[in-house]
């Protein structure tokens, strides 16, 4: 082995070559400096422009993870002018021609979010720092999409909420970057409540069992609020952990709670177990205070409904968007999704590909990929042929205001995707409520940031 | 130098080029080739890289010296992480008091479990770590909410006090300089960024690395190193074992705190998450695949998981597709098809496969396999000298 000492002088002449080393990036001119000229963040070099899909793909909210990812991927085809187009031909906006966004090929990168906003920031980081994404969209379990909200308006990009139900995301943690087309909880509450009145009158008593997270907590909030508006009292409301699998132990109480209503403010896995369950211990059966039981699922699914079976029958809920609208922009989505998958999309992919359209038509009519245009492309716009009938995007929280479906489990499906039905269609003038309502006070849009 | 022996001085240096040029070796591919998927030169991921050898490292003088398994390191990370964003929200974005914070209140923490943990050793303390560890998670996960923020996570809000905000930096920094500000030197076809938060991880790191070199050989390492090897002796010859254990694990939890600090620092959100106990058995996992015991195992253990978490995790079947489109279409779908278990979600499966065949054909860890190809150059070269090469550490 080679004799080697430290000495004084050796450590002092290599520690001058390595600073002088280290130094010599900073001579160079700013042309070596990449992107130090675009103003913005990731600007698009090249011909192709990178959107990140950052969705849950294991968790419990990994099926509607998959179903977006597909929609996503739909997307990215139709706005790169293969398969039929889909929504581009009854988008109301035109500037979209299926000839990529301002003439770059849309490329993409998905990231798995395992529903932890930890993992959801990694992911997205990465995408941002190393794919160059100018846009992150997805999300499933609101915690996570305000998350990665959060990181998207620290960064300078532009973040799609996809689905993502809290009031939060456009309440409190609302950010100048970030942008929900899907609805919310207090929609939710507002559209079920009237027709829960005409279906079990107004001397109830609910029980909640709540996701206990940002989504569960203001949706349980706004249902509270509606139903107690119509006449409902509350009996209680039990939080419940996300990787809850077994509510058994939730559910037995409820029995003897003097409860006539089950209100399980549950999505994904946990909406399927919990209210397996509570049919399970025959909840549907009691007659309580005179009345029969009944159980409520405030945001309901395609998937959920597939996942929980015949155990859904008759209970009621309200969704986004679902495939059995006959408007010609539900058509012209559902025909392109069924075409490729062989099966109707949930409103989950519905939101998700309405986003990335949204998106690349924004940047399409501001002519940039900027944050900054794409906010102010976005703001106040009205627009139709989406699937949801008119729709608004509010600027002072870039919420988007539509019609909200009330539906209700099928009595006898005709198949496993056709096991809801709208009882429904709330208008938007009913769900609709001032920017400063204090379910969604407190929060600060703050300004757009273009990142460089 | 600065009290090291020889070759622990050279194994600094190492550890200081490394951390210094990670962002040239760590993008050995050029961006337009296909192999670029394989870079790991980001911001984000070298910081991971860093902190998590940190982390690493704190874990190594417990159970490395100690024989000690904690189960539950990942409660102090955790708390070092809240205890961080606390201070951001309350103070300013300088990441100053939010890192002395966090490692002053994990050294707490560790004191209170370590406490009561280390009167039993054995499975027994790993037992009682992944006990303590679980109800911190589930306390931070739903009780203490209004302290945590639950499952959203605790994150920084505009209209948090921030009493010495004034007119200073929105974003994490240290004294101006912020950490997620970075300078790309595009070279050709590669591009290499430098990044503020990297470097100031980096420079943690090597400081932890120097002391724990410093622990490993001081006397009070020593008398670590018996304990693993006979406690019940000196608990015979009169010598008190608990100090030094509790002493232990309270520096491995700061470590952790440190860690957990500087995580919030370069991300400010702190979720529970970090705190489950699958994060507490990544720790010792990065260990025992580095090599438990040994100086830079842990580093390199970290580095290890770390990429496979962030670079095999998003392979997707699309890019499999694209690398094998040159086959015939039957061909090219069996293969992705056996493939796509092994990438993307499935990156757990390869590292499960890896961490198996490193325990069993290289109990030392990533460490051993080093060694062995260094005793094999050196047999080639000078017959008889791999009977006098000590075993690194």
């Amino acid at each position: 082995m080679s004799k080697s000492n430290f000495t004084r002088r050796g450590l002092l002449k290599t520690g001058a070559v390595a600073g002088a080393g280290l130094a010599v990036p900073t001579v160079f001119d700013g042309s070596v400096w990449a992107g130090s000229h675009s103003g913005y963040r990731n600007a698009p070099q090249g011909d192709t422009v990178t959107f990140g899909f950052n969705v849950p793909q294991s968790g419990p909210y990994a099926d509607e993870g998959a179903d977006e990812l597909r929609a996503y991927k739909l997307a990215v085809e139709h706005l790169n002018g293969e398969g039929d187009g889909g929504c581009l031909s009854t988008f109301s906006s035109q500037a979209l021609n299926g000839a990529g966004v301002l003439g770059k090929k849309v490329a993409y990168v998905t990231g798995d979010t395992q529903t932890k906003s930890d993992a959801a920031r990694a992911s997205a980081k990465s995408m941002i720092e190393k794919d160059g994404a100018i846009m992150i969209t997805g999300g499933s379990s609101s915690g996570v999409a305000i998350a990665v909200q959060g990181l998207c308006q620290e960064a300078g990009v532009v973040f799609m909420a996809g689905l993502t139900h809290s009031n939060d995301t456009t309440g409190k943690d609302k950010k100048a970057n970030g942008f929900r087309h899907f609805f919310n909880g207090y929609m939710s509450g507002a559209a079920l409540a009237p027709v829960l009145k005409g279906a079990y009158g107004s001397d109830r008593r609910a029980y909640h069992l709540t996701a206990d997270y940002t989504w569960g907590w203001t949706q349980q909030e706004s249902i509270q609020a509606a139903t107690e508006a119509v006449g409902w009292q509350t009996v209680n409301n039990v939080l419940t952990p996300l990787a809850t699998t077994d509510f058994s132990s939730y559910i037995a109480p409820v029995l003897n709670s003097g409860a006539d209503v089950l209100v399980l403010n549950h999505y994904g896995g946990n909406m399927v177990n919990s209210l397996t369950n509570a049919v399970q211990f025959g909840l549907r059966d009691k007659m309580v205070n005179g009345k029969q039981f009944e159980i409520v699922v405030p945001l309901y699914s395609e998937l959920m409904a597939k996942g929980a079976g015949a155990n859904i029958e008759g209970v009621y809920g309200s969704t986004n968007w679902s495939w059995t609208l006959q408007d010609a922009g539900t058509k012209a989505f559902v025909k392109s999704f069924g075409t490729k998958y062989g099966f109707p999309p949930s409103n989950a992919a519905q939101t998700v590909y309405a986003q990335t359209l949204l998106y690349a038509d924004a940047a399409e009519r501001a002519g940039t990929f900027n944050p900054c245009g794409i906010a102010e492309a976005l703001e106040d716009f009205n627009f139709d042929g989406l699937g949801n009938g008119p729709t608004f995007y509010r600027g002072s929280d870039h919420q988007c205001f539509k019609d909200v479906l009330v539906m209700q489990g099928k009595t006898d499906p005709a198949n496993e995707y056709d096991a809801l039905e709208i009882v429904e269609v709330t208008p938007r003038a009913q769900v609709e409520y001032a920017v400063d309502h204090p379910m969604f006070a407190g929060g600060d849009l703050g300004s757009c940031n273009p990142g460089a | 130098m600065l009290g090291l022996d020889k070759k622990n001085s050279a194994l600094l240096l190492i550890v200081i080029a490394l951390t210094v040029f990670a962002p040239f070796l760590m993008n050995p591919f050029p961006q337009s080739s296909g192999l670029a998927q394989f870079n790991a030169g980001y911001p984000d991921l070298m910081q991971r890289f860093v902190i998590f050898g940190i982390f690493a490292i704190g874990f190594n003088i417990l159970f490395g010296l100690t024989g000690y398994l904690s189960f539950g390191h990942a409660a102090f990370l955790g708390v070092g992480s809240y205890a961080a964003v606390w201070m951001f929200k309350l103070l300013s974005m300088n990441i100053v008091p939010a890192i002395v914070l966090s490692v002053i209140v994990a050294g707490l923490f560790s004191l209170l479990i370590g406490f009561i943990s280390l009167r039993r050793s054995g499975i027994y303390f790993s037992i009682l770590t992944l006990a303590f560890a679980q109800m911190s998670f589930a306390l931070a996960y739903s009780v203490l909410t209004p302290l945590t923020n639950g499952e959203t996570g605790l994150q920084v809000y505009n209209d948090d006090p921030q009493i010495l905000l004034g007119n200073g930096p929105t974003v994490t920094h240290l004294f101006g300089f912020e950490m997620n500000s970075t300078s790309t030197l595009a070279l050709g076809d590669w591009a290499f960024q430098f990044n503020m938060g990297y470097y100031v991880s980096a420079v943690m790191m090597v400081l932890a690395f120097y002391l724990s070199m410093r622990i490993f050989n001081s006397p009070f390492g020593l008398m670590l190193r018996a304990i693993k090897t006979n406690q019940t002796r000196l608990n015979y010859t009169g010598v008190s074992t608990r100090p030094y254990t509790l002493a232990a694990f309270v520096i491995s939890g700061m470590y952790a705190g440190l860690a957990g600090g500087l995580m919030a620092s370069m991300d400010p959100l702190a979720g529970a998450e970090r705190m489950q106990w699958t994060a507490s058995g990544e720790v010792v996992l990065m260990v025992i695949l580095g090599g438990a015991g040994t100086l830079i195992g842990p580093i390199l253990g970290a580095g290890f998981i770390k990429y496979f978490e962030n670079i095999f995790s998003k392979i997707n079947e699309n890019v499999l597709h694209g690398w094998f489109a040159a086959l015939p279409d039957g061909l090219e779908n069996a293969i992705v098809w056996v493939l796509h278990f092994f990438v993307g979600k499935g990156w757990h499966l390869t590292l499960g496969l890896l961490f198996m065949l490193i325990v069993i054909f290289l109990p030392g860890g990533l460490v051993e396999g080093g060694q062995r190809i260094g005793r094999l150059f050196k047999r080639k070269k000078s017959g008889d000298d791999a009977s006098n090469t000590k075993p690194a550490e």
